[in-house]
């Protein structure tokens, strides 16, 4: 093999770029880290059931937001016949506030960057 | 029959232009005619016959005390909606705001008018038109007519692509032409704000009706110059102002129709 060297240090140089993500975060100890959620006290049950809102959640809000602003009803009934304001403030983070202890957890975790914020308030901080 | 390259391309060739030929002229016949919606039915906006509200508004310009200098109901409105407050004509946001009686209401701009009309500064807001060209040029349906009236905006939808500006008559609508957030003083949660890019304008208080609230102006305003409420409820104060004095709209040449009316107490 021509310039062994050269090809086998350019390999080695490549792998340690390409797994930059998972070593320095082995050496900053995040590597084992999860979304921490701080989910309201007093409340037992969401507006639906915990696993389907996990999933759904973004869908259920696009609902509500077209229901509430484009036919003006505002009143959600849940699954299990429980009556909501379809209020993202009101509502969502009457339990869930503030946001950067429940929503921004897992947005950051997976890098998704919802657009609610950039017009919508949390009234428990920015 | 023995197919070799020379066949199959052959037959590949003429199924291609068979189907390209074809398809379209089936596609004209399916549909029977030239096309089903014609494009001024796709834009009229959804209406509903027989609803029971109209929402409007009457503005006593005898009682408005802006000439003192009072400003209860622009700030009201204005806290309530994160309205921000940019001081330059060019980029300003208002939702209701005045201006001289005469620009109001050009058609009066006689030589000899009333002394304590002219120059007099007129509350002047969206006057949620019964045809409101602002929806018809809308190209995303981000601004429509309710059924009860109001012409609302969907923040979520608007390009900013400004055609509603152009559009209204009245001036009702203001454009953020950079990121309103730091021009809030104090921000109400339970109201969005803005964002860069959008259009927006009075909503006749959508959200506080639908709490059963009367709008944030007319509950600020301390000398109840506006008047708020049901055009089509024979027995509203609102009705009743109307058919007790002369009233004017603003621009009725238009044809818009506007459902904010002005009148001279006695």
């Amino acid at each position: 093999m021509y310039d062994a060297g050269k090809i086998i240090s350019g390999i080695i140089i490549f792998f340690i770029l390409v797994s930059f993500p998972i070593w320095i975060s082995a050496a900053s100890g995040t590597i084992g880290d999860v979304p921490e959620l701080n989910l309201p006290a007093d409340e037992e049950q969401c507006v639906e059931d915990a696993e389907w809102m996990r999933a759904n959640h973004m869908d259920l809000l696009i609902d509500w937001r077209e229901t509430v602003v484009r036919e003006g009803v505002r009143v959600y009934t849940a699954s299990d016949g429980k009556e909501y304001n379809m209020s993202l403030t009101d509502t969502c983070l009457d339990c869930h506030s503030p946001k950067a202890e429940f929503c921004d957890q897992c947005h950051d975790y997976v890098a998704a960057v919802p657009n609610c914020w950039s017009c919508h308030v949390d009234p428990g901080g920015s | 029959m023995e197919t070799n390259r020379r066949v199959f391309l052959k037959v590949a060739g003429l199924a291609t232009l068979g189907f390209m030929v074809t398809k379209p002229a089936l596609d004209v016949f399916a549909r029977g005619q030239f096309g089903e919606a014609s494009v001024g039915e796709a834009l009229d906006p959804p209406h509903e016959v027989g609803t029971t509200t109209k929402w409007g508004m009457a503005v006593n310009l005898t009682a408005c005390s802006e000439k003192d200098g009072c400003t209860a109901c622009t700030d009201a409105c204005h806290d309530y909606h994160n309205v921000p407050d940019i001081d330059n004509k060019e980029e300003e946001i208002k939702w209701i705001w005045t201006a001289p009686y005469e620009k109001v209401f050009p058609e009066h701009g006689n030589e000899f008018i009333e002394d304590d009309l002219r120059g007099s500064e007129v509350m002047v807001l969206c006057n949620h038109c019964e045809h409101p060209p602002c929806i018809k040029v809308c190209p995303t349906r981000a601004t429509w007519k309710r059924e009860d009236g109001i012409v609302m905006m969907d923040f979520h939808r608007c390009i900013g692509c400004r055609y509603c500006m152009a559009g209204c008559p009245y001036g009702a609508r203001s454009f953020n032409w950079k990121d309103p957030r730091p021009f809030i003083k104090e921000t109400n949660p339970d109201f969005p704000t803005r964002t860069r890019g959008v259009v927006e304008k009075c909503n006749f208080c959508a959200k506080r009706l639908s709490k059963g609230l009367q709008p944030a102006c007319v509950e600020a305003c301390p000398e109840k110059a506006l008047t708020f409420g049901n055009l089509l409820d024979d027995h509203s104060e609102l009705r009743e102002i109307l058919a007790t004095h002369t009233i004017v709209r603003r621009l009725p040449e238009l044809g818009t129709e506007p459902n904010v009316y002005y009148y001279k107490a006695d």
